[in-house]
């Protein structure tokens, strides 16, 4: 016998609970989700307890996969006559010959892809919160603990339960999920995508200080993201582009921020970290986004790929960005999106230009309680080597910080000028 | 050397999370390794879950064990160490002590 265990994929456990449970809401019926998620914690007890001392199957996916079918099925035989579960099942439930294909065919490869889109687009239910949405994702198809998500989301577990149970209800309640490709598609594939984007932001941008938090949550988005390009049905323009923005904005997390939490400023990050390998698969998503006219995520994809590509600050194509965001404001005016392009227009003609149009911005009145338009007034102040008015705009921004992050950030900035 | 026999009692994963559990597999195969690196692994297996029981002079056979969970057997181990003493250390190391199970340690009488 063997000491030398095999590492598991990173998340292994995590990933195929999401499967899993996917696989058995199929089987069992949405009105069994607690029971579907009970099948799963004991499978992958099982699994720790005949895995712990050093045997490891070759393919342990294939193994939860196998222990937690025939979980299903001894459940479906015991209770079968007490029990309603899936309701489209029902007749193939009734007799052994057709029990066995039905549960096998659940737990098939193409199955497990198609079941997570179904209570992916399910958890996205437009009568929930985006917030419960999301966390109703994170715990169905991504098997994070009520624990981790309560972690993740700075809120007390039973809070986080709360939001959770909501969702969890609203599930129950359907009779069956319904198909993807099914009616309002498109409607609907906007409200999955939001979610993800939701899901995405909350690692890239969250309060959160610890930095594994926010790289696994940006992660799980991605992958969900992949799935559903993987998928005839919502491989569509609109998927890819915001695969697209979440791979090139994904590749830059590593170098983002600095140990402490706290954003670095793009010129000042190291783009030996980025990931090359996610930003490459970004600008293969954004190829195969083309849309006429461009969306908004396009153009954000975009603006993204520039960033990610340029080899570094000085070399950036602010040209490029400028026209990106000037086709992004043609779309909708946005005070923030006029704010980025000031600073980028800044970096061609220089800050007294890019200060002129921060203070000309349509709405800027909306941007008085945003400390990154201080922030911005403030660094083009310094560049243009107006100190002390710049020290008030940082000073500002301190005020007007969000987070002890943001704080740090502006902090620093102020104290380059002072 | 002497060997030991590791009996593993009770602990429980039900209240882990996916990641967690995964975590702790990851500390008993750390865990495992150390033994065999230093050549005191000898044997091992996870027990199934219940079983027979088979008592008495009358030899009745029962379905059980139905101890209580703390106390049920979930696996086995048999070590090499210099002493009793260095066995229940080695035994300290267990990642069952950090989820409420523990560790019994017999040594195995040799002929």
């Amino acid at each position: 016998m063997t000491q030398a265990v095999p590492r598991l994929v990173d998340h292994l456990f995590r990933h195929e609970a999401g499967r899993l449970s996917a696989a058995l809401v199929r089987l069992l019926g949405p009105a069994n989700l607690d029971l579907a998620e009970d099948v799963v914690q004991e499978t992958l007890c099982h699994a720790l307890e005949a895995w712990k001392l050093g045997r490891v199957p070759d393919n342990p996916a294939a193994w939860l996969r196998s222990a937690a079918k025939n979980r299903a099925l001894d459940l479906v035989r015991r209770q079968r006559t007490r029990m309603r579960f899936a309701p489209d099942l029902a007749h193939a439930f009734a007799s052994e010959q057709t029990l066995v294909p039905a549960v096998d065919a659940a737990f098939s490869e193409d199955a497990l892809a198609e079941e997570q889109l179904r209570m992916m687009f399910a958890c996205c239910d437009a009568r929930l919160a985006p917030e419960a949405q999301v966390a109703l994702v994170l715990k169905l198809l991504c098997g994070f603990g009520v624990g981790e998500l309560a972690q993740a989301f700075l809120c007390s577990p039973v809070a986080m339960e709360k939001r959770l149970a909501r969702g969890k209800a609203a599930l129950r309640r359907s009779g069956t999920l319904a198909e993807v490709p099914g009616p309002q598609l498109q409607r609907r594939l906007e409200a999955v995508l939001d979610a993800l984007y939701l899901l995405f932001n909350e690692g890239y941008h969250g309060a959160h200080a610890e930095l594994a938090v926010r790289a696994d949550l940006c992660a799980e988005a991605i992958r969900l993201g992949r799935l559903l390009a993987a998928h005839e049905a919502t491989a569509r323009p609109q998927t890819f582009a915001l695969l697209a923005l979440m791979c090139l904005h994904g590749a830059r997390l590593p170098g983002r921020l600095d140990t402490a939490g706290v954003p670095i400023p793009l010129e000042e990050q190291d783009r030996a970290l980025w990931d090359r390998a996610l930003a490459r698969e970004g600008a293969a998503w954004l190829a195969r986004a083309g849309a006429e006219p461009p969306t908004a995520l396009l153009l954000e994809a975009a603006i993204a790929a520039e960033h990610c590509f340029a080899p570094s600050f000085a070399e950036t194509d602010w040209r490029a960005i400028v026209t990106l965001y000037d086709a992004l404001l043609a779309q909708r005016t946005s005070p923030v999106v006029a704010l980025n392009r000031a600073i980028a227009l800044a970096q061609i003609e220089g800050p007294e230009r890019g200060l002129a149009e921060l203070r000309a911005i349509e709405g800027r009145e909306r941007l008085a309680r945003y400390p990154f338009y201080s922030a911005a007034l403030g660094e083009l102040l310094r560049r243009a080597g107006h100190r002390e008015n710049a020290a008030e705009e940082f000073r500002r921004a301190v005020r007007l910080a969000r987070s002890s992050a943001e704080k740090h950030y502006f902090r620093r900035k102020l104290a380059e000028v002072s | 050397m002497a060997e030991y026999l590791y009996l593993f009692r009770g602990g429980g994963y039900q209240q882990l999370s996916p990641e967690q559990m995964q975590q702790h597999m990851g500390k008993w195969s750390t865990w495992i390794a150390e033994l065999g690196k230093r050549g005191q692994f000898k044997a091992g297996d996870p027990l199934e879950e219940g079983g027979k029981q088979v008592r008495g002079r009358k030899k009745a056979v029962t379905d059980g064990p139905f101890a209580e969970a703390k106390d049920l057997v979930g696996g086995y181990l048999i070590v090499n160490a210099g002493s009793l003493d260095e066995a229940a250390e080695l035994a300290r190391g267990c990642p069952i002590l950090e989820v409420d199970g523990g560790v019994e340690v017999r040594p195995i009488r040799k002929m």
